[in-house]
């Protein structure tokens, strides 16, 4: 018997379909799962009508968005000047940024924690906002860093000799060109910190609650049809936020940055 | 002036990023319980880090990390190399929708990745332990070999399979002798990422280890300090791990550069 060469690419949609689209699917059906047992929106409404989680829903965007923005301001001049020839930064000293995204996420919170006990500074908001940069900053570094070494230096010099101002030569050539790496940057801080959990209780102790400990703590106590609910809303957000800045980065260019 | 000012604004930056790992290091030689607390130069963290042996829980931890993170990667790569084959040769929609749900388990938070398979598994009925967790590993690295695959498929003459076929030999034999050769580079690769992924997973392995007292390193961590407090020995955990990596990142960026200043030669 002749296997062809596609062929071998059943038992992988069986697993696929298995392990990826029926937990998904399981996710679906608890969080549509009344009390009774039937199709219902209860679950939904119960969130609507939690005060609590609706605030912790809207302060975790807050503080993702507010480390989105931290790590682009901090982040995109240090991939600039990286990528900069001119200015000739070493190898080592990319290397050094790209190193602490292959160091365990748990442990470089708990070292930022160290960090603030060392200081003695209080654990709580500020913490957290810290830890977050600190966690997620390489994440914006890298694929911003990408895209302007590999964007053509000759843009921004013709732009030069044409007469452009350096800040006309920024705004006009090369922040427009490096999009698609910002993009791709964003997604990679906002997406992680909106669904984060471990990191806020142990950087605010507990003081803190994000949106991803909601859904933890419901699921660990049993809440499997409502902490499934809470999952398909951060879901939606993940979903309507990787299509728009995947829109903007594909209508923008080709050259992408990491995602 | 320039120069300076960009230069002090990038080492401003790593020392803010390496800062709390340095503490760590630096509090990793003395005994206190209590960071911060300098009592003398002592190397018992380390001694007493690796003389529990296997009686010792944060050991237990460390070894079920990496061998449910080789384990994991060894059946990743055996699926992702055949499944990418597979896909490769696909053709319209079906090989639009399966790339499709490969991307999921990418882009997916793990949190989701974690509670899905937890509602799966509970579902089925499944007790949850060592072997969900390793599926669970498996769900989300194999796409990564899978992708890292796909490029050394596009530079294949894609005839070869059939021309091993035509010749005698088995299916099987004709993945193994005629394809892989080719795709080596692309599945060492693979591996190697899957291998990372699954050692520095945290949520999804919390959703799926169950309660019969599984722990890898970052369940045992989050466990650890959620308690209150760090077990000192941790901190030379910590050390360890982070020169590791740094050792194999440098080592495996200066070979990348020599073998690109060969082929430039």
């Amino acid at each position: 018997m002749r296997i062809k060469r596609s062929s071998w690419s059943i038992p992988y949609a069986i697993f696929l379909a298995l392990f990826v689209v029926m937990p998904l699917v399981m996710v679906a059906i608890y969080a549509f799962q009344g009390r009774g047992g039937g199709f219902s929106l209860e679950q939904f409404s119960r969130f609507i009508h939690t005060p609590e989680d609706l605030n912790t829903f809207m302060y975790s965007i807050e503080i993702a968005l507010i480390t989105t923005v931290l790590c682009l301001l901090l982040g995109y001049p240090a991939a600039w000047i990286m990528a900069n020839s001119e200015l000739n930064p070493s190898r080592i000293t990319i290397l050094l940024f790209i190193l602490p995204m292959w160091v365990n996420m748990l442990i470089r919170t708990l070292a930022t924690v160290a960090l603030f006990d060392f200081l003695k500074a209080p654990l709580g908001e500020g913490a957290l906002i810290f830890g977050m940069v600190y966690n997620f900053l390489p994440f914006m570094i890298y694929p911003i860093y990408n895209t302007l070494s590999k964007m053509d230096k000759s843009l921004p010099e013709a732009a030069k000799d044409l007469g452009a101002t350096p800040g006309k030569v920024f705004t006009k050539v090369t922040l427009p060109l490096s999009m698609p790496g910002v993009w791709s940057g964003v997604l990679m801080v906002f997406m992680p910190t909106i669904s984060t959990f471990a990191v806020a209780e142990l950087l605010t102790m507990n003081k803190v609650k994000l949106f991803g400990t909601t859904i933890q703590e419901n699921i660990n106590s049993g809440m499997w049809n409502y902490g499934a609910a809470l999952s398909l809303i951060m879901l939606i957000i993940i979903g309507v936020s990787t299509l728009m800045s995947g829109e903007e980065s594909s209508r923008e260019n080709e050259t992408g940055g990491l995602l | 002036m320039k120069k300076f000012l960009s230069q002090a604004y990038l080492w401003l930056l790593l020392v803010m990023l390496y800062a709390p790992i340095l503490i760590i290091a630096i509090f990793s030689f003395t005994e206190a319980k209590v960071l911060g607390n300098w009592t003398g130069f002592s190397l018992r963290l380390y001694e007493n880090l690796f003389l529990g042996g296997m009686s010792n829980s944060l050991m237990r931890s460390i070894v079920n990390t990496l061998t449910i993170g080789v384990i994991s990667a060894v059946i990743s790569t055996i699926l992702g190399g055949i499944s990418a084959f597979g896909i490769y040769n696909l053709k319209g929609r079906t090989k639009k929708v399966i790339s499709f749900v490969n991307d999921i388990p990418m882009l997916n938070p793990d949190i989701i990745t974690g509670i899905s398979l937890f509602l799966l598994f509970v579902a089925v009925g499944v007790t949850q332990g060592y072997v969900t967790v390793v599926l669970a590993h498996v769900t989300f690295c194999t796409p990564y070999v899978v992708l890292s695959v796909m490029p050394k498929l596009r530079q294949m003459n894609p005839n070869t399979y059939e021309a091993a076929l035509d010749l005698g030999a088995t299916p099987s034999q004709a993945l193994r002798k005629v394809v892989l050769p080719q795709i080596r580079p692309g599945l060492i690769s693979g591996l190697i990422l899957s291998f990372t992924l699954s050692i520095d997973d945290f949520a999804v392995t919390l959703f799926t280890k169950g309660n019969r007292g599984l722990e890898t390193l970052s369940t045992y961590i989050y466990a650890d300090a959620r308690k209150g407090g760090l077990t000192p020995e941790l901190r030379p955990l910590m050390t360890i791990i982070f020169i590791t990596v740094l050792l194999l990142l440098l080592v495996i960026n200066i070979m990348g550069s020599r073998s690109k200043s060969k082929i430039q030669k």
